[in-house]
């Protein structure tokens, strides 16, 4: 079981969360090229090793978090809230 | 190599089985071949058979870095099925079907296929129609076993299923196809391997290849763990580890995401199921068969996370759990003997790759998510064919890595661009 530290709610099983996928990807602007989205929407670096990720606190707080995580080992090294502005916020009250 | 009939079995009883000899050689590496398939699971066996057998082709071998049958080809569970939809796919793994219907002979080689069905439960009007809909398209499309049963019919076959009026889901009738089975996974592999040895194909283990060296358009060598190897095409057979590959032979990116399957076998138990069943209702996704030697074998969903880890997570175990409970309430007390997870190449729209890369000498054959043992006879005897011929043959015409660019994915399922979502 791998447990996810939630800036909002503390340590949890993962199965309350929902895995969403690369959170490297910027999505391009509205009326970029359709080659632009082709590669955000369907090419993947597929990493093995750590990677970024995006989760879904889905049974919790509903918050999107971004999680760096190995994906041989399953050993996650960072947690952050995805939203910069919460996360900022989140920071300044430490 | 000793051929396989009654007599060679009958003969060897009296002689203490001494007269077998070894199934395939073990070469060693030679400097160059004409064609080099990386990755001997199924796929990459079948290949290079059907190079040899089909095209006539020598001088192939296969690269495999562990053993063979180690990866995938003994992960699966085993299920063997044409049911698809879509144009390319259905007629792809009809094909497949009717090389599987014939296969333990052309390799002389018990590969245990087993036509006993494959039944889809139904559990609501809507799933019926959804179902008469492939099944009729089937029908019209050369694979003529596609039934839809009513419930009377399903009790009469298969009557251990839970048709209590009070489950959650109670079973309105199935949707069946009789050709369809299982197979003994290992017997595939090692038939494969057998048959593509005595064409002389090298089949080389523990032989991982770690770099590529590009010349000009092209893949010049491939620098493995024993030593360097020059071919004039290649082909990569690796699914699960794909992406790694491709970035080894110098690309980025590719429209795959690895995830990892659980399998599982309870302790043997006496006959009570002689078909596959398939349960897929309101989330939950689970499949059963009973091995020969009476196993029950049996998976469910994904582990719902990309990784590249071959074990899978308990979670996914209470899941699977809970899905058999719900359909055969009679294995409740039943025990698990193993349970295992095997790495896939999850796409983009669920369906595979094969196909020419933009490397002139390299070919991919990738992309199986859940449906790579089934796959194999088809995948191999296409793969050979186009890499023999260089070019892709009409029924894999949209097989290639441009289908999403063109805005042709082969979304089986409809469930869009999430890799984890095809199962």
């Amino acid at each position: 079981m791998i447990r996810i530290n939630c800036p909002y709610c503390g340590e949890r099983d993962h199965s309350e969360f929902s895995y969403g996928g690369d959170g490297s990807i910027t999505y391009p602007a509205l009326d970029a090229s359709a080659e632009e989205w082709l590669e955000a929407v369907f090419q993947r670096e597929n990493i093995r090793g750590v990677q970024t990720e995006t989760w879904h606190h889905v049974s919790g707080c509903r918050q999107w978090l971004l999680v760096e995580r190995d994906t041989m080992t399953h050993e996650i090294h960072s947690v952050h809230a995805a939203h910069e502005g919460i996360a900022k916020v989140l920071e300044a009250g430490k | 190599m000793t051929r396989f009939s009654a007599w060679s079995v009958f003969r060897n009883g009296f002689k203490d089985q001494s007269g077998w000899t070894r199934q395939w050689r073990d070469p060693e590496p030679k400097k160059h071949y004409d064609i080099v398939i990386v990755g001997g699971g199924l796929h990459g066996l079948a290949t290079a058979y059907y190079l040899a057998k089909n095209h006539g082709l020598k001088n192939i071998a296969i690269l495999e870095k562990g053993w063979l049958g180690g990866g995938n080809a003994g992960r699966n569970t085993t299920i063997v099925r044409s049911n698809y939809f879509m144009p390319g796919n259905r007629e792809f793994y009809e094909h497949s079907l009717k090389l599987w219907e014939n296969l333990s002979h052309e390799l002389n080689y018990n590969v245990m296929f087993s036509q006993r069905s494959h039944i889809s439960l139904l559990h609501s009007p809507g799933a019926i129609d959804a179902s008469a809909r492939r099944y009729n398209t089937m029908r019209l499309t050369g694979t003529p076993d596609a039934e839809i049963w009513d419930l009377n019919t399903l009790k009469q076959n298969v009557p251990h299923l839970n048709y209590g009026p009070d489950s959650r889901f109670p079973i309105m009738g199935a949707a069946v196809q009789k050709r369809a089975g299982t197979a003994r996974h290992d017997a595939v592999a090692w038939g494969y391997a057998r048959a593509a040895d005595a064409l002389g194909v090298d089949i080389i283990q523990n032989c991982e290849v770690t770099a590529t060296t590009r010349s000009a358009n092209s893949i010049s060598s491939l620098t493995t763990s024993r030593g360097e190897i020059t071919a004039n095409k290649v082909g990569f057979a690796v699914a699960g580890n794909t992406s790694r590959l491709w970035q080894m032979a110098g690309f980025n990116t590719l429209p795959i995401e690895s995830h990892k399957l659980q399998a599982f076998v309870s302790e043997p138990l006496k006959p009570l199921l002689d078909q596959v069943v398939v349960f897929g209702v309101g989330g939950a996704h689970f499949y059963i068969s009973q091995s020969d030697k009476g196993g029950m074998v049996f998976g469910g969903d994904l582990d719902w996370y990309k990784s590249y880890a071959q074990r899978g997570n308990l979670p996914i175990v209470q899941d699977v759990a809970e899905c058999a409970i719900s359909i055969l309430p009679c294995l409740g007390r039943v025990r698990l003997l193993r349970h295992w997870s095997g790495v896939m190449d999850m796409t983009m729209d669920g369906s595979p790759f094969i196909c020419k890369t933009p490397l002139d000498n390299l070919y991919l054959n990738a992309g199986w998510n859940y449906g790579g043992f089934k796959a194999s006879p088809a995948s191999g005897w296409y793969f050979a064919d186009l890499i023999a011929n260089d070019r892709p043959h009409d029924t894999i015409a949209n097989f290639n890595l441009d289908r999403f660019a063109q805005g042709v994915s082969m979304d089986e399922r409809g469930a869009g661009p999430d890799p984890k979502l095809h199962g």
